[in-house]
């Protein structure tokens, strides 16, 4: 077990004037990891997602990428160094083919996205890395569809393959199979099942099934600040939670 | 719905993409009294094609495009008319450098903004731009224009004759080398990503892209080019006005693409020969309908027809496929 | 001295009465763009069609004064009416080019029906006797119907301004200006707010256009040359906003009129570069509420 946490966040904190949405948040993922963010709605999970990847500014605090400094680094930064993330919303390029969704940020990484002479179709490695990826989630028959013309779940997991081709340390997916129906969740939970060892894995979710299938471990956040934290079954059996769930029926 | 770009598009000239080429060869052959209305359609599609490549790839909107248009008119006039430089390629040169250098200038701020504040620049642009060469009347001729505009002939040996021969096929040329220039980036890498940041600019910043900087880039090329296309139209009708600056060349130019078929290089073909040909014909007859029947047509293209004409030609074959 | 404090008393008047007569035209269009979000460049046909009316209901029918202009509010505010609901209503979630696209697109036909109908000369404005001549404010000398523009303008003003503070309809623009989806949530019917709101807006455009028609001369290519001032109103100003568009046209006026006055060889570069800064400056504009 390494001694540096994959990602970790010190007193991260935000506020937007007397509103306080994020309040002293020290969190740790480890390397590997598994882990799982819940709260009930507005508890603020949305917000700490995008103060890690830099769409949101932090009012205090730090976060730390494989024990760097990351805090005043933008997105595009903190991607190159190993950060990935899936929207809650699907977030594809729309009108253009899956394979194209894929190959534009394997491309990104390789650094040939900025090339302007030689055609996109000419390199053969990010054609192959893409395709690769997509058989790995099943998608192969698809590279040359539209993602618009996609059944839902389906697009879910474009979302998810997209932040994949990115090679990340790190990956948050935000509520990966949120509003996919029951027969097309269980595709996407096996491919999250499925997933490379290395990448520390955070998982922002509503759905206990999901949580208690995938994580290990699992941080409660209510009202902006870490209730507790401990395994699913702890986190279950937990009084405190079940109080701040009050009202919300769990999968 | 886009062309062009895309890791699993070929790349290579299919066959149908050489008729434009021969048809224009034809008609220098075939139409000899309409070279010069053929000139200035090649002329306003290489202008056409410098927009498509922000607005239909990179999905930036712009009202202030004739900016760049007008620069390189006025600074391909202002060297031949006060400063005697009549070498046609030294004028694009430096007409392409001045493009360049408004684009990269007015870019760089310009795009760090969005939305209302971004189209209200780009207008303001247009505007300040116009007003300097209202003003500026011992350089521009002001309200009068800038004549005097003689042209050498290229490379010291092919004259620009009365009927518009030389002028037609250098216009083509250049055209040609602007549309390889276009299409060679549009199907690069570089052409992919500026699609995706048309499609979604949220998930190019996710997958770290320098989308700020790109959009820079693309720009100063396109406003480059778009010079280019000003010094064309000077050097083919040998004099400078008002009227290549200014909100209305910018919407006419949005007209025509719009009509033709945005984000799809052969919309900046097809719409500026439609739209060009049609007001030969029909607004000498009857100039306010013509202006009339332009803004009616940019109406229902909007409701009804987004695709412009070739939108509406892929609906066509769509439906006889079947 | 006193010749300098005499042009600097003239330039402030003139670009006063010429920055109201911008934001009674202009604030409508700050109101709608902050509440639907549509990018409408065609406003200016509205203040163009105010103008026309009230010319035409002056020169040609004999319509008194005070008449002419209720019409000219009255008749651009029921068109404008019939254009939201069969036309812009169509293009509200359809993105910022098609809209932007299609306003030009409506500018280009009114240019045209313009000069066809009206011909390509300005407008003249046969003022009434009453409003015509000098009026004596202060010890100095000023055009009466000037005068008169800054006081009826300032009487829209505040009316507008007191009927967005206290009246429901304006708490209801407020409200839908600041977050559309909870506004539409707790049961504000938006549609028909925003067509009431539109056409208010356009038939304000329409009663500034007339009442400015003496200061911004009503030509068939109005719509074109004056959009960049109407937009660097609300965009300065600040969309939604009704304080942020006052204090920029007045901005503008006064400084256009000063420029025009003292630097005539320069024109509107000023204010069109000053606007390039503040916008980068400030890009939500002087008041604007989203950053």
């Amino acid at each position: 077990m390494s001694m540096t946490a994959a990602l970790e966040t010190r007193g991260l904190s935000k506020s937007f004037g007397a509103l306080t949405v994020a309040a002293n948040i020290d969190f740790v993922l480890e390397t590997g990891a598994r882990h799982a963010l819940i709260g009930p709605n507005g508890a603020g999970k949305t917000t700490f997602v995008n103060m890690l990847t830099g769409r949101l500014p932090p009012s205090k605090g730090q976060v730390l990428l494989g024990g760097e400094d990351i805090t005043r680094l933008r997105q595009a930064a903190r991607v190159k160094r190993g950060l990935g993330r899936t929207f809650q919303i699907n977030t594809l390029f729309g009108g253009m083919t899956v394979l194209d969704n894929i190959a534009l940020g394997v491309a990104e990484r390789l650094g040939v996205a900025a090339r302007m002479w030689r055609p996109a179709n000419a390199h053969d490695d990010v054609r192959a890395e893409a395709l690769a990826l997509l058989a790995t989630i099943g998608l192969e028959d698809d590279a040359g569809r539209r993602v618009v013309d996609l059944p839902y779940g389906k697009q879910r997991l474009v979302e998810i393959a997209i932040a994949l081709g990115l090679r990340p340390k790190v990956l948050l997916l935000d509520e990966p199979a949120a509003g996919v129906p029951s027969l097309e969740s269980e595709r996407i939970l096996e491919v999250l099942a499925r997933l490379p060892g290395e990448i520390a894995i955070l998982i922002i979710e509503h759905d206990m099934d999901l949580v208690v299938r995938l994580a290990q471990r699992v941080t409660v956040l209510v009202q902006g600040e870490v209730l507790c934290e401990g395994t699913p079954e702890q986190i279950v059996g937990d009084r405190r939670v079940q109080q701040a769930f009050l009202g919300e029926r769990h999968g | 719905m886009s062309r062009g770009g895309s890791y699993a598009a070929d790349h290579r000239v299919r066959a149908i993409e050489w008729l434009p080429w021969v048809a224009a060869i034809a008609a220098f052959f075939l139409l000899p009294d309409y070279l010069p209305l053929g000139a200035r359609v090649l002329t306003y599609i290489l202008f056409a094609l410098s927009l498509d490549l922000i607005l239909g790839y990179a999905g930036i909107i712009t009202l202030g495009h004739s900016a760049f248009f007008g620069l390189g008119a006025y600074v391909a006039g202002i060297l031949s008319a006060r400063f005697g430089v009549a070498d046609p390629m030294v004028q694009l040169a430096a007409s392409a450098l001045a493009g360049a250098l408004l684009g990269i200038s007015t870019g760089a701020v310009i795009l760090r903004t969005q939305g209302l504040t971004q189209l209200m620049l780009t207008l303001a642009v247009g505007a300040l731009c116009l007003e300097i060469a209202n003003r500026a009347t011992s350089i521009t001729g002001g309200a009068d224009g800038l004549s005097g505009v003689t042209v050498a002939p290229i490379l010291g040996q092919f004259r620009f004759d009365l009927f518009g021969k030389t002028a037609y096929l250098w216009c083509l040329a250049v055209l040609f080398a602007g549309w390889f220039l276009a299409r060679r980036l549009i199907y690069s890498p570089f052409g992919v990503a500026l699609t995706g940041t048309r499609e979604n600019s949220a998930r190019m910043h996710a997958i770290g892209a320098p989308v700020y900087w790109r959009q820079v880039i693309v720009y100063t090329f396109s406003a480059a080019m778009a010079g280019v296309a000003g010094a064309l139209l000077t050097q083919t009708s040998q004099f400078v006005g008002l009227n290549v600056l200014g909100f209305e060349p910018s919407g006419e130019l949005l007209v025509m693409l719009i009509l033709g078929g945005v984000g799809r290089i052969y919309g900046a073909f097809v719409g500026p020969l439609v739209f060009l040909v049609a007001q030969d014909f029909l607004s000498k007859q009857f100039p306010e309908y013509w202006y009339f029947g332009i803004g009616l047509l940019l109406v229902i293209v909007v409701l009804f027809a987004h695709g412009g004409l070739l939108g509406i030609g892929d609906a066509l074959l769509a439906r006889r496929r079947r | 001295m006193e010749a300098l404090l005499s042009s600097a008393a003239s330039v402030a008047f003139h670009g006063a009465a010429y920055g109201m007569v911008l934001y009674v035209i202009s604030v409508g269009l700050s109101v709608t763009m902050g509440l639907m979000g549509f990018a409408n460049l065609a406003h200016g046909v509205f203040a163009m069609a105010g103008g026309y009316v009230l010319t035409t209901a002056l020169s040609r029918f004999g319509v008194p004064f005070p008449l002419a202009l209720l019409l000219a509010f009255g008749v651009v505010g029921a068109a404008s009416i019939v254009l939201e609901r069969f036309l812009y209503s169509r293009l509200y979630t359809a993105g910022e080019l098609p809209q932007v696209l299609f306003t030009i697109g409506l500018v280009f036909m009114a240019v045209a029906a313009a000069r066809l109908v009206f011909g390509s000369l300005q407008q003249p404005v046969p003022l009434p006797d009453y409003l015509t001549g000098q009026v004596s404010v202060l010890g100095r000398d000023f055009p009466a119907y000037r005068v008169f523009v800054i006081a009826f303008s300032a009487g829209i003003i505040a009316a507008l301004w007191f009927g967005v503070e206290r009246t429901l309809w304006g708490a209801m623009v407020r409200a839908t200006v600041d977050n559309r989806a909870m506004a539409q949530s707790i049961g504000i019917d938006t549609r028909r707010l925003f067509m009431l709101t539109f056409a208010l807006g356009s038939g304000l455009a329409g009663l500034g256009g007339a009442l400015g028609a003496d200061i911004i001369a009503i030509e068939p290519t109005y719509p074109f040359e004056h959009l960049a001032y109407f937009l660097i109103v609300v965009s300065v100003g600040g969309l939604g906003s009704l304080r942020g568009p006052f204090v920029a046209a007045l901005l503008i006026g006064v400084g256009d009129t000063a420029c025009k006055y003292w630097l005539p060889q320069f024109g509107a570069f000023f204010v069109y570069a000053a606007t390039i800064a503040l916008l980068l400056w400030r890009p939500a504009g002087l008041f604007g509420r989203r950053a």
